[in-house]
């Protein structure tokens, strides 16, 4: 190689090394997806919500104020008041806790442990493979709602079990699409040689082949928020979800929302903004993470 | 043909029969019993005697084995007992409220059908221009909004539009009529429910019809029929859409299938006495025999129009059947 040629190469090595500023970066992003960033202002935005509830507003979203019932939306309540008296938008901004609680750890859960059936089926083959995968279509065989409806049969109603009843057909449905990604990896010979090497099934499974199917993963836990909120609003709505007093917009748009939807209509318009926005928002975000991720899907 | 249907029709077993063996189980995993949970809920002490008499009615008290097997035969032979909450044989309880939810279920995937596929269409024709994102707009709208909330929206302006027109709110008729009886009452009452749930499905569809159609459009043969100076309306309607439907018409029968999971939360909000209200009614009051029964009912729908899906796109496409 001549001196300049390698001076040029070297040139380029170093451009390439230096990492543009962090805002810049974040520029560019935002000018590349639009609509990403927009849904990753709105997740933004309802995790500041959920985080500094009691900073942002100043009622109790809990308190029952009779003298107060189906005020119109005004500077003191901002968006109205319900047939309790409490402050709609009080009652939205905690709501963003219960959403978001729903929302992350259903979601973190149904995928992770997807995540580890998936490559655990793959990577095992033969019989497991065989059993688990047939399991699984008969657990896919289950619309999502009739499922989770059939759980809180056996559980009950309640935060917890609605959280449980939103997780189980979660793990199917990401054990399938990881397990595709995690056949085509586990023909790699670096798995090979983590087996030469005797290490332990869980460890090739968790340390080795995990992180190589981290991208349909992750792509499958954002879209599995914005389902899960829409499903524990769909839950709570029917009375089978979160109970009352415990503020969740699904909860918020039961009983009052119809009875009053004529004289009353912002009982029934803003919390239902609010699960629209959120899973939009989730759901943007998802489609940015899956542009970023896997250009193959793009246009999907 | 043939072969590929028996091929899918032998499939559908161990499907079913996992289903049947996941729904026996759960309602058995619960502690205690279901006796002991449904008579529990209602306060107070229950004596020996009567939970032995609801074990007994349901059969509990013989083994295991015994019972999955009278579950399943009941389910061909659509005996499923009776509702532990009305005491009426539950194959009439069902029956009573069928046709009202088909009924639903066939308008919304029309409704969903008129929707996404001329608006897919559009979105592709005229990719990346206002058009095209205000579709695409619609469609993520119609996934993000919950159906429920859109039913109380329609109810809302149903309510404010014929008391702004006409002087006096006016709501749908409650009661149910057949479609042949008095096909404008009946439609009266159900368009508003198919609507809220057809839009919802229409949104997943046009997506897909969107994105098919654009990657057609890419292909050569498209090429070919622009360079040859067909009309571009020729090229759409009979080169393009006719092979991009494929991918769209498994889309939509998914949908059906999954309808009936929609139809629970709507049938809600529009008072509907269907299966979907039966079913969140059959929950909330514990009656755990109607639960079971209409798990099954829907993994079968479910399970057959998968099946027809199959073959309708086997049918469509001849490289699946050959294959």
């Amino acid at each position: 190689m001549s001196a300049i040629s390698k001076e040029v190469a070297d040139a380029e090595i170093e451009e390439l090394s230096v990492q543009k500023p962090w805002g810049t970066r974040m520029i560019d992003t935002i000018r590349r997806k639009p609509l990403g960033a927009f849904g990753a202002i709105i997740v933004l935005v309802m995790i500041t919500m959920a985080v500094l509830a009691d900073v942002i507003t100043p009622y109790d979203p809990l308190v029952n104020a009779f003298d107060k019932m189906h005020m119109p939306p005004s500077a003191e309540f901002w968006l109205g008041t319900d047939q309790f008296g409490r402050d709609i938008f009080t009652r939205i901004v905690y709501g963003a806790r219960t959403a978001l609680l729903v929302g992350f750890v259903t979601a973190g859960v149904g995928a992770g442990a997807g995540l580890v059936l998936g490559i655990a089926s793959a990577y095992f083959g033969g019989v497991f493979d065989l059993v688990l995968q047939r399991i699984m279509d008969v657990f896919m065989a289950f619309p999502l709602v009739i499922l989770a409806l059939a759980v809180v049969s056996i559980l009950g109603p309640g935060i917890q079990n609605v959280m449980i009843a939103i997780t189980i057909p979660f793990i199917p449905q990401c054990a399938r699409v990881v397990r595709s990604s995690a056949l085509a990896i586990r023909e790699i010979p670096y798995v090979d040689a983590a087996r030469a090497l005797g290490f332990s099934h869980s460890r090739i499974i968790l340390r080795h082949m995990g992180p190589n199917v981290v991208a349909p993963f992750l792509i499958l836990t954002t879209a599995f928020v914005g389902q899960a909120i829409l499903l524990e609003a769909s839950l709570s709505y029917l009375g089978l979800g979160v109970q009352e007093p415990t503020p969740a917009w699904g909860l918020m748009l039961q009983g009052g929302a119809e009875e009053y939807a004529e004289s009353a209509p912002w009982i029934a318009i803003f919390p239902g903004i609010a699960i629209s926005l959120a899973v939009f928002g989730f759901n943007l975000f998802g489609d940015a993470v899956r542009d970023l991720l896997d250009p193959k899907l793009r246009d999907r | 043909m043939y072969q590929y249907i028996i091929k899918r029709l032998l499939l559908m077993i161990p499907t079913l029969f996992g289903a049947a063996v996941l729904v026996f189980l759960l309602l058995r995993a619960i502690p205690g019993d279901i006796c002991e949970l449904r008579m529990g809920a209602e306060g107070g002490l229950v004596d020996v005697a009567t939970l032995e008499t609801c074990r007994a009615s349901l059969g509990l008290n013989e083994p295991m084995l015994v019972q999955f097997f009278e579950f399943v035969w009941g389910f061909f032979t659509f005996d499923f007992g009776t509702s532990m909450w009305t005491g009426q044989p539950i194959s009439h309880e069902i029956g009573l409220r069928f046709e009202l939810s088909v009924q639903v279920a066939i308008m919304a995937t029309i409704v969903s059908i008129l929707v996404s596929i001329p608006l897919g269409t559009i979105s592709a024709i005229k990719q990346d221009t206002w058009v095209d994102y205000l579709v695409r707009a619609f469609s993520i709208a119609g996934i993000a909004m919950p159906s429920f909330w859109l039913g109380i929206l329609i109810i809302l302006g149903l309510l404010i539009g014929s008391q702004a027109w006409f002087g006096t709110p006016w709501m749908p008729p409650i009661r149910y009529v057949p479609i042949w009886e008095n096909p404008m009452e009946n439609l009266a009452m159900l368009i508003w429910p198919a609507l809220a749930t057809g839009y919802r499905y229409s949104a997943v569809a046009t997506r897909m019809t969107r994105s098919a159609l654009l990657e057609v459009l890419r292909e050569d043969y498209v090429r070919t029929a622009r360079a040859k100076g067909l009309l571009e309306k020729i090229i759409i309607n009979r080169h393009a859409l006719k092979n991009a439907m494929l991918p769209v018409v498994t889309v939509i029968g998914i949908e059906f299938a999954f309808l009936m999971g929609g139809l629970v939360v709507t049938e809600q909000v529009f008072n509907l006495n269907g299966l979907g209200k039966l079913f969140v009614e059959s929950v909330t009051n514990n009656d755990y025999t109607m639960t079971q029964a209409l798990v099954m009912l829907v993994v079968l729908i479910f399970v057959v129009t998968n099946f027809f899906v199959d073959l309708l796109y086997a049918w469509l496409d001849p490289r699946i059947r050959f294959s």
